[in-house]
């Protein structure tokens, strides 16, 4: 027997250049800057502060980071497939088949999975308890076991870089291609082992968000006064609860089917191979309202709070944002409507598709009206609401196209298609993370993002954009389908080069993004904002300081209306209402854990070894993963005290702090 | 009757003190800790569920899918399974018991009542790894049709769910031993218990679904 199962030296890819000095480049880099880390003495803060931290403020900002990182391994991806494109015409340009599958595979499993929904996931961490006025999620520990097995998928998709290879089934592995009989690599056993390992912490982090939401909230906000961004995240977290499960299940199908010999999706033995595109797109149609839901919340919180006025039609967004939850479910048949279910059965599905647009609609509109009349204030989160607003409404059009069964059948499997959720999810779900990490940032760090770099990375994106996907659309019409390694039809060239062109306009941004980032923090005495307000905003999070203490509020905020802190900041104009001081009490604050760390250490070990077949080492890690929840399970204290004095201290001086700053700014 | 007891008739935490708004529901401020780890672990088990409708829609997909080998009429034991269904409604009956004796702080009477939980639970999967066991011996294991895929997925997913659950339970009575009747172990209490009605649930899914439709003529 091989204690290793099937991992051996031919695992490493010493033959093929490109992945082999982009892993030693990267693992190079990680041994970098743990040596830093090491060298300079910041393990133990590191650990104490950050690793097993289940402040969810941390945690929140843990989850972008990890996102920011993926979205340069993604995007690498993205420009290798557009530079092949580019040169692959009548050649095999430089990129392999076998190879340019795994690139696109790869980049649509990172692009969704490890860049799209930490983001949102970290931002929704960080913001949701501030907003609703409460000091913490409803399980702290949990969350940090979720940001850790989010990790855990990550890394495993990126060891497939150097240690193996990864799927080259698309991020979706269809069957039979995904079947063992025609991909026995070890490439789709690291897709399915890293999703089900991070499909599990985003489960938890929707349960912990649903209870969180429901039943936490500052004393006053009922359900009509919670802010747009809390509603979204509901809609976003119950889709997560009722969803991601589908996904678990179906994987573990095909696990089974490749570990096992069953035959779910077999082509043998009964097996039935629509039935996992049916399973699948029950849960990937909910999936991308998941992404896109919390960015509409964002926009919401951003377009008011830049425009100087309450959101439009709130009651109405509250309605659109739950009805979009609830269709998100009974669409998911538009996705391959060429599997012949029929045309009364297409009919209702395109329909159904249709009808979505609606409650999307009625958002657009309540955004643009809630401009309208506004004193708007045209910094860096508006400029990506407003450009999402433009980008957003073509992608959707090019949807309700594509949710025409007729038009689909001609569409289907194109770069129309491509161009189309590229459209979706660049201008809807994307813009959304970029308006919120710049609208939160001052929130998180008591410093804002440098404005000047922040317009030209979203000037470079905008156009970036529309240069990459406009031309896609173009060369779907023409009939060039998805995935293609190289072509021979000389009219889709220059729509490719000018593709291409796009794509660089884009690094350009993301040049900008990383160059903000780096200018900010070695400026950030001149960006610091002592006030914790720094745009005038409605919401609570505000109403604390930045960055906010590890108790969030020293005495929880009372909520009498819609758009609280706005509220708040109103009363205490009135002279009647002098600042008095509070009545500070001991708070209890959940215990940091490692937990959470340690679990996903095991669970790395355990997804690695089964991906691999290494059976002892699958049982130890699974066991590991057991202990680590019952010696946390054994603990006795479980929760630190602040005393009173203490909060009185840090409070006193954010207020101090404050007030200063306000009779500066307003002499 | 406490006093306590007349403004929270069902001892969940659900009402505050007269005249003050119930927490949880908006106008009182943050529900109470026992409170909310109920509700999430609801939350939990309703995303369970939707994982098994995934695996019982598999089934019902390919129930009819038996490649030329056996069906569910041919394969299954009405015997063994009323056997399997009576140890686990059982085992569910002693679960209550040991979560009335929680909440009446007797420890003795929680041991004995989980420990007959425990001995029910494992009779109900001795029984169903009984009958895997013959299904595999006699060649009809889950590599030999879709049908045979989508049974054992299904059934072992709940038996799974069974296997967690004793383990669960038996770090629970240790705790208890451990702790004592302190305020978060009785919250894992109320979860556990919640969890293995779940299972029951589920189980009564599978009964009707799996052996009664499959078996009837």
């Amino acid at each position: 027997m091989n204690l290793l199962g099937k991992l051996d030296w031919n695992a490493l890819p010493l033959d093929q250049p490109i992945p082999m000095i982009a892993s030693a480049a990267v693992a190079l880099g990680i041994l970098a800057v743990l040596a830093w880390v090491v060298i300079r003495g910041y393990f133990p803060y590191l650990w104490r502060e950050w690793l097993t931290s289940v402040d969810h403020k941390r945690i929140g900002v843990m989850y972008t980071l990890l996102a920011m990182v993926m979205l340069l391994r993604g995007f690498s991806d993205a420009l290798m497939m557009r530079s092949q494109q580019a040169i692959a015409f009548h050649s095999q340009g430089y990129l392999p088949p076998e190879h340019y599958d795994q690139v696109f595979s790869a980049h649509g499993t990172i692009m969704i999975f490890f860049v799209a929904m930490p983001f949102l996931i970290g931002l929704m961490n960080f913001v949701l308890p501030l907003q609703l006025g409460v000091r913490d999620v409803a399980f702290p520990t949990l969350n940090s076991v979720s940001l850790w097995l989010t990790a855990t998928g990550a890394l495993l998709v990126n060891l497939s870089l150097g240690i193996g290879e990864f799927a080259r089934t698309g991020w979706l592995p269809y069957p039979p291609l995904s079947e063992l009989t025609y991909s026995p690599g070890v490439g789709v056993d690291y897709y399915l082992w890293s999703l089900e390992i991070s499909g599990v912490g985003t489960l938890l982090t929707g349960i912990n968000f649903v209870t969180t939401i429901l039943k936490l909230r500052a004393p006053g906000m009922t359900y009509m006064r919670m802010p747009m961004f809390c509603w979204t995240a509901l809609a976003s977290s119950l889709l997560i609860v009722a969803a991601f499960p589908i996904l678990t299940a179906t994987l573990a199908m095909l696990i089974l089917d490749r570990y096992l010999g069953f035959h779910f999706f077999t082509n043998e033995a009964g097996g039935n191979v629509m039935m996992f595109v049916n399973l699948i797109w029950a849960w990937g149609h909910p999936e991308v309202y998941i992404l896109v839901l919390p960015a509409f919340g964002i926009f919401s919180e951003v377009v008011s709070t830049f425009s100087g006025k309450p959101l439009f039609g709130y009651r109405s967004m509250v309605i659109a944002t739950m009805a979009i939850c609830l269709l998100s479910f009974m669409v998911w048949l538009h996705h391959f409507f060429t599997m012949g279910a029929g045309a009364d059965v297409n009919a209702v599905f395109g329909v159904m598709s249709m009808i979505i647009a609606v409650p999307t609609g009625v958002k657009v509109f309540n955004w643009l009206f809630t401009m309208y009349g506004g004193r708007i204030r045209f910094e860096t989160p508006i400029l990506w609401a407003v450009g999402f607003m433009v980008t957003f409404v073509i992608g959707g059009m090019t949807g309700v196209l594509l949710a025409v069964p007729p038009a689909d059948f001609l569409l289907h499997n194109s770069l129309f298609l491509v161009a189309h959720f590229h459209n979706v999810i660049i201008g809807g779900v994307l813009f959304g993370a970029f308006a919120g990490y710049e609208y939160w940032f001052p929130k998180a760090f008591g410093f804002r993002l440098h404005g000047g770099l922040g317009k030209a990375a979203f000037w470079c994106w905008f156009i970036g954009f529309y240069l990459a996907f406009m031309p896609l659309y173009v060369v779907g019409l023409e009939g060039m389908t998805r995935r293609m390694q190289h072509y021979d039809v000389p009219e889709w060239r220059p729509w490719l080069l000018v593709a291409a062109v796009g794509a660089i306009v884009i690094l350009a941004g993301i040049v900008c993004q990383i160059a903000q980032l780096v200018v900010s923090i070695m400026r950030r005495d001149e960006l610091r904002d002592v006030t914790g307000d720094p745009w005038n905003g409605r919401s609570l999070e505000w109403s604390t300081a930045s960055p906010p203490p590890a108790f969030n509020f020293a005495v929880l905020p009372v909520v009498h209306g819609l758009d609280a802190y706005w509220d708040i900041k109103q009363r205490a104009r009135e002279p009647t209402q002098a600042p008095s001081e509070l009545r500070y009490e001991p708070i209890e604050t959940p215990r940091n854990s490692p937990t959470g760390f340690v679990c996903a250490f095991f669970a790395t070990a355990m997804g690695f070894s089964l991906i691999w077949h290494i059976w002892w080492l699958a049982i130890a890690g699974l066991v590991g993963a057991w202990a680590t929840f019952v010696v946390f399970a054994w603990r006795d204290r479980v929760e630190t005290v602040i005393p009173a004095g203490e909060v009185a201290r840090i409070d006193r001086r954010n207020r101090e702090a404050r007030f200063e700053a306000l009779a500066v700014r307003t002499p | 009757m406490t006093a306590e007891h007349a403004i929270d008739p069902n001892g969940i935490g659900e009402m505050g003190p007269k005249g003050v708004a119930a927490t949880g529901r908006g106008a009182g401020g943050p529900a109470s800790k026992r409170v909310y780890v109920g509700y999430g672990f609801w939350i939990f088990i309703l995303s369970d569920m939707v994982m098994f409708s995934a695996f019982f829609a598999a089934y019902a997909v390919l129930a009819g899918a038996t490649a030329g080998g056996p069906s569910g009429r041919q394969l299954f034991d009405l015997n063994n399974v009323a056997w399997e269904t009576a140890c686990l409604l059982l085992s569910s009956f002693a679960c209550g018991l040991a979560s009335l004796a929680a909440a009446g702080r007797n420890a003795l009477w929680f041991h004995v009542a989980m420990a007959a939980t425990f001995t029910l639970g494992a009779a109900f999967l001795g029984f169903e790894i009984k009958e895997f066991a013959g299904l595999a011996a006699a060649g009809d294991g889950p590599q030999r049709s879709a049908f045979l895929s989508a049974f054992f997925t299904l059934v072992g997913c709940h038996g799974l769910h069974i296997t967690a659950g004793l383990l669960w339970l038996l770090t629970m009575m240790a705790q208890v031993v451990a702790k004592g009747f302190r305020a978060d172990i009785l919250r894992r209490i109320h979860c556990f218990v919640l969890f293995w009605h779940a299972l029951d649930i589920v189980w009564v899914a599978i009964f009707t679904v799996v052996y009664l439709m499959g078996k009837a003529p």
